[in-house]
């Protein structure tokens, strides 16, 4: 099929990418784009795995078309870290509280926490539950994801 | 890579009428969360599909002059949830669709895919039936409206023709004014789950609030297709509220609907649910209308 | 030290940046996409295929059936290889199987430029049967007449095996022994690992290099070499990172058929990816077991004499077999070691998919069916749940009389102690002694025992290799794998005191490559911090005598009045001499004694140990919803010393939410005529959200364990353990409803509440 022009701003960056419009966009950004922090685990919108954040809502890239994204901001976990490779506060978070084990859902879960961190006000354990029910973990029972969140959410609220 | 024979982009809702006239075959693609995995199951693979996702003259809640809510069926379950019309008018729409999935799935969903679908575990489908939606449907002849009571014509079948595409939902003031509604979804998990039965009531009490005025009672996965609770209504309404009305309701309820077994649950649990969720989404409606049992 | 510390994961910056690199992130773009054809029938036949239209799809390169494989039955599971023939795997499979014996079996395999068109020609493929009748559960896989699934065992019956310490018939003659009895089943769940099961291969320097996410790299290799009839050395395992295994990936899944079709294609890259839906169906499971558990005991709550008898549902191959259930009744007999003990259990072929290893290998089973009856036991007798536990329980220097494993050390008793007072045991059980609501609270627990590894009844054998760099920073090899447990993490800190450096210099190679990293049978029964463990120390110390020796030679020093610690050579007296990084230069660069120091050790290890551990639960249950809401839920663990209390508390926290799944909501649910499995998807399978969990509460009881490298034992699989029945003994405190079957999900939980009178029957 032949393919589209998109334009996007992808991890802060203005691209312009050729797309198969029958592509997805996880296997866009995974191809093209080599963003392989996105991860496909089910392929149908399930598991979360794949989450990258568009005009700051989260979804799964593996169900959202590719050509969809035109016009769009696109960001994915490769977009947290600033120009000179400094990690942001979330992702911090999560190695420090040893919120990782196989990490094939971390960049997922990191992603599906950033609009509860936007937030006015520190949310608490089940409004963090909340956020990130669509995204399943196998490893870690999401005790110390929760914890990690919400003290990232703390530190931006001074603490 | 999806397998699609064709892809068809409109600009235009117009176009997209066009389209759907000279594509009579493809089929609205608008968030995708189910089409999209039909086609990744093989199910609906090779098929033509009409993306109308770019399209936002479909999207966004309206209160209109009459008081009529309208809701372009492109809105996402969480901007649904979060608009501040439906929030006002009614919000149980709202609490409804934001139990759908998980947020990803309600970022994308949209709420006339959601009821176009067809299928009687859709959690808008209840709380719109109970509400008396209307639904405004178009093609390149032009906008018919139907009531949404008559749109589901057997399981995954809806009264939309090949050239036609759901352009809005609306629910009239008379649906909502002094009306409180509750919706209760029953599901094995608190998310990313498909209801076992879904439960919406609403009521408008007297003003003294001891007496219902109006019951309205909806259910899905109580049947084949998401249907209202007529004979439960009838004891209802007009009735002093007391427990054993409650009861009688609950009761009436069970007369109205025809669960199926499946392996997903059985028809007993299925009943025993539609009475249980039936007395409290009755009470929960109630008490939101300021009345007490 | 190192070891105790809560060192940050050295995996997790590049976890947590997206950097780490998983088998798909690593695939060539252009790698050949091969499709499995899977059977739509559960039991029978293929007698022939129409391949025309399939063929002719544009991009399909070749279709190979299980009429083009090689006739050669291979074992799969993840045992080290026996030499005894007696007690080597089963070979019962081929690449692609002509005999179907599930609804979803191997039967041909589509290799295409592309997924799309590879996809399009498994919808074209045409597939005639000759179909038989299948069977599904043991009690039918065993009546004469049914169904057989393999000709190498006509009555199904994979292994039957049985135990009996002391006479039980004659134990139960004493008089006024009380007697109680019960029927306990468990279901059959799917790991549910996040990164599916997949690989890709290729042949490169006249090797097959398959790159697979797998547990067991060495195993692996060998299973291909057995499958394929090729010599290990034309076989190459590559594991990079891999997103969780759980004991799935330690079995060889799609690496031997994706060795094969490599070579049908030239050795072009072909990869192999299985979808969800089939990591669900045609991967392993966990065994569906059923129980009858007989326990004689005096009115004091003495344990007289108990049985058991269990038979495990395999499903349609042998993978792991009979060592589960084998496990399973042995911990029978380990848990409450008094009195006259026997044992019996049966692993039979059905019809259903393949069950495996799965986290603690059995042992949710059996400690599902055992600490279930125990609340039964106190139930009908009015004894006190926890005492007649600690009456009857494991006790330090316990010498198994079947496998010899002995008690080493215990914590259990503490355990249990601080258990019940985290969870408010006493206060709460007066609390809740008589509800009569629609809605009820209840408390329950459950202990367990799990050994240490595999021996005596495996090989336990592992290879640990540090190379000293120029600046004495250490490159740490091991065989043995990081599958998301923190391994690498724990072998660095050991590491780092066995040679005497600091943890930052050291660096673990995380990818194993059986051309490279040393030999170690891989990631399961909790055994490598305990069996590889033991390979890192062995060497750090060899390593450590060897740069001592040179040091002592630059120094002009005996090397035994030598030390390392914290990267300096100290003397006797602990007076820094020289620092780790100047011996290092010195012997790499030195022009009159250039040594390349590294050291490798093997460690055989021929000892075994147990860990313990209990559940604390409390719910409650919303009798007409048939719901229960956790709500307050800890588990205690000795495992020894804790090596690094985060990484442990998140392989507790993991555990616990396994086991909150297997006994609520978790369970494979077939179509009772076809044995298509129904919810091959994360959407039917309701695994656990986050917001169906509450919050999980870690606590350790450290004991220092004589036979551990540095004290520790087992940890990774026993968190899972006694979370399922402790669930299942607060709902029997909350409601009197003894349910003996799980998962305890709402329709199950209905027709129980039906059955005791706590719901009407029947509506209309």
């Amino acid at each position: 099929m032949d393919k589209r022009r998109i334009s996007l701003v992808l991890n802060h960056r203005p691209t312009e990418l050729w797309v198969d419009p029958r592509a997805s966009l996880s296997e866009v950004l995974r191809g093209e784009a080599s963003l392989t922090s996105v991860k496909h685990g089910c392929n149908v919108g399930e598991c979360g795995a794949c989450t990258v954040l568009i005009n700051g809502e989260t979804f799964n890239a593996c169900i959202y078309l590719a050509i969809w994204a035109d016009g769009k901001e696109v960001l994915t976990v490769e977009g947290l870290s600033d120009e000179e490779g400094n990690i942001s506060d979330i992702q911090q978070a999560f190695i420090d509280e040893g919120a990782i084990q196989c990490g094939f859902c971390t960049p997922g879960f990191i992603i599906s926490s950033l609009p509860v961190l936007e937030r006015d006000e520190v949310p608490s354990r089940d409004e963090i539950r909340r956020q990130i029910a669509g995204n399943f973990c196998r490893c870690t029972g999401y005790e110390k994801i929760v914890t990690a969140i919400q003290k990232t959410a703390r530190a931006r609220h001074g603490g | 890579m999806y397998d699609f024979s064709a892809v068809y982009i409109p600009e235009s809702l117009e176009q997209a009428l066009r389209m759907k006239h000279d594509h009579p075959q493809a089929r609205i693609l608008a968030g995708g969360s189910d089409i999209l995995i039909q086609v990744r199951e093989g199910r609906l693979a090779g098929i033509e599909v009409i993306s109308i996702q770019a399209l936002d003259e479909l999207r966004g809640v309206t209160l209109e002059d009459d008081g009529t809510v309208l809701i372009r069926p492109l809105t996402s379950f969480s901007h649904v949830s979060s608009d501040p019309v439906i929030r006002r008018c009614v919000p149980v729409l709202g609490e409804a669709v934001d139990q759908v999935g998980g947020p990803q799935i309600r970022n994308i969903g949209t709420i006339g895919g959601n009821i176009c679908n067809g299928v009687t575990s859709a959690d808008s489908a209840a709380t719109l039936k109970a509400l008396d939606a209307e639904l405004e449907i178009s093609s390149v002849g032009g906008t018919r409206r139907l009531p949404y009571a008559e749109f589901n014509l057997g399981a995954g079948k809806v009264d939309l023709k090949a050239d036609e595409i759901l352009t809005g939902i609306r629910i009239p003031r008379d649906s909502w004014e002094n009306t409180f509604g509750h919706y209760i979804k029953y599901s094995q998990r608190r998310a990313m789950d498909i209801a076992t039965l879904g439960c919406s009531a609403n009521v408008r009490l007297s003003k003294n609030k001891r007496k219902i005025e109006r019951f309205r009672l909806a259910f899905g996965v109580a049947a084949p297709v998401p249907i209202r609770a007529f004979s439960a209504e009838a004891v209802a309404n007009g009735s002093l509220i007391s427990s054993e009305l409650i009861e009688n309701i609950a009761q009436a309820a069970l007369k109205d609907v025809n669960p199926r077994s499946s392996w997903r649950a059985s028809k007993e649990f299925r009943q025993h649910l539609i009475a249980e969720l039936t007395r409290r989404a009755t009470r929960a409606a109630i008490e939101k209308a300021g009345g007490t049992l | 030290m190192n070891v105790g510390k809560p060192v940050q994961r050295v995996d997790a910056f590049d976890k947590a940046t997206g950097r780490a690199q998983y088998t798909a992130d690593l695939c060539p773009p252009d790698a050949l996409v091969a499709k499995i054809l899977h059977s739509t029938i559960a039991n029978g036949k293929v007698t022939g295929f129409e391949l025309e239209a399939a063929l002719a799809v544009p991009g399909v390169v070749k279709i190979l059936t299980c009429f083009d494989v090689p006739d050669r039955q291979f074992p799969t599971a993840g045992h080290p290889w026996s030499t005894d023939k007696k007690h080597q795997d089963i070979a019962d499979r081929k690449l692609l199987n002509t005999r179907v014996r599930f609804y979803g079996d191997d039967i041909a395999a589509v290799i295409a430029v592309d997924e799309l068109s590879a996809d399009r020609a498994l919808r074209l493929i045409k597939v005639t049967y000759d179909e038989q009748k299948p069977v599904f559960t043991p009690q039918d896989a065993m009546q004469p007449g049914a169904t057989v699934l393999h000709p190498e065992k006509p009555d199904n019956v994979i292994v039957r095996s049985s135990y009996e310490i002391g006479n039980f018939d004659e134990a139960i003659r004493e008089s006024g022994l009380i007697k109680v009895s019960g029927d306990y089943h468990t279901g059959q769940v799917q790991h549910c690992h996040i990164e599916n099961a997949l690989s890709y291969a290729c042949i490169r320097d006249r090797k097959i290099v398959v790159v697979s996410s797998t547990q067991i790299p060495h195993i692996v290799r060998r299973v291909c070499t057995q499958a394929l009839g090729c010599s290990f050395a034309d076989i190459r395992i590559i594991k990079p990172y891999i997103g969780g295994g759980f004991g799935n990936k330690q079995d060889a899944l799609t690496e031997p058929l994706n060795a094969w079709l490599t070579t049908q294609v030239g050795g072009r890259c072909v990869r192999l990816f299985y979808t969800r839906e089939e990591t669900f169906v045609c991967t392993r499971t966990r065994h569906a077991m059923d129980f009858h558990i007989e326990s004689y005991l005096r009115p004091d709550g003495t344990l007289i004499a108990r049985s058991v008898r269990a038979w495990s549902n395999q499903g349609a191959y042998a993978s792991h077999a009979h060592a589960l259930v084998a496990n399973a009744i042995n911990a029978f007999r380990m848990m409450y070691p008094v009195g006259a003990i026997k044992g019996e259990a049966y692993t039979v072929y059905t019809n259903l998919p393949t069950a495996g290893a799965m986290r603690a290998y059995g042992i949710p089973q059996i400690g599902f069916a055992l600490e279930s009856h125990m609340d039964d036991i106190a139930a009908q007798t009015g004894l006190d749940r926890i005492k007649l536990r600690k009456q009857n329980m494991m006790r330090l220097g316990y010498v198994d009389p079947v496998t010899t494993i002995t008690c080493h050390s215990t914590g259990l008793e503490e355990c249990i102690d601080k258990g019940r007072a985290f969870i408010g045991w006493d206060d709460k059980r007066n609390l809740y002694a008589s509800q009569t609501g629609p809605v009820r609270r209840g408390l329950g627990m459950a202990i367990f025992c799990y050994k240490t590894g595999v021996y005596p009844i495996s090989l336990e054998t592992s290879a640990c290799r540090m190379v000293l760099n120029q600046d004495g920073t250490i490159q740490l090899q091991m065989g043995a794998t990081e599958i998301g447990q923190g391994a690498d993490t724990v072998f660095s800190q050991m590491c780092a005191d066995a040679v005497g450096v600091p943890f930052d210099s050291v660096r673990a190679t995380s990818t194993q490559d059986t051309d490279i990293t040393p030999y170690d049978t891989g990631a399961y029964a909790s055994r490598q911090s305990y069996v590889s463990g033991m390979a890192v120390r062995k060497t750090g110390l060899a390593l450590k005598a060897k740069i001592l020796e040179y040091a002592a030679g630059m120094l002009d020093l005996p090397p035994d009045s030598l030390n390392l610690v914290d990267g300096w050579i100290v003397s006797s007296s602990g007076e820094s001499l020289i620092a780790l990084r100047e011996v290092a230069m010195g012997a790499c660069y030195s022009l009159k004694n250039s040594v390349h120091i590294s050291a490798e050790e093997t460690h055989h290890c021929t000892d075994n140990t147990y860990s313990f551990g209990v559940c604390f639960a409390e719910i409650e249950v919303d009798i007409p919803l048939c719901q229960i809401r956790v709500l307050n839920i800890v588990n205690v663990h000795d495992s020894g010393k804790i090596i690094n209390p985060v990484t442990a508390e998140g392989q507790v926290h993991g555990g616990m939410s396994m086991g909150l799944g297997y006994g609520l909501l978790e369970r494979l649910v077939f179509d009772p005529v076809t044995g298509r499995t129904l919810n091959n998807n994360l959407l039917d399978y309701k695994l656990m959200t986050a917001m169906d969990t509450p919050d999980l509460n870690a606590l350790f009881v450290e004991t220092d364990d004589p036979t551990g490298p540095f004290g520790n034992k087992a940890l990774g699989e026993p968190p899972v353990i006694p979370v399922a029945p402790a669930i299942r003994n607060a709902m029997l405190d909350a409601t009197g409803v003894a349910v003996d079957s799980i998962p305890l999900n709402p329709e199950h939980l209905f027709t129980e509440f039906r059955r005791a009178g706590l719901i009407a029957g029947g509506e209309n």
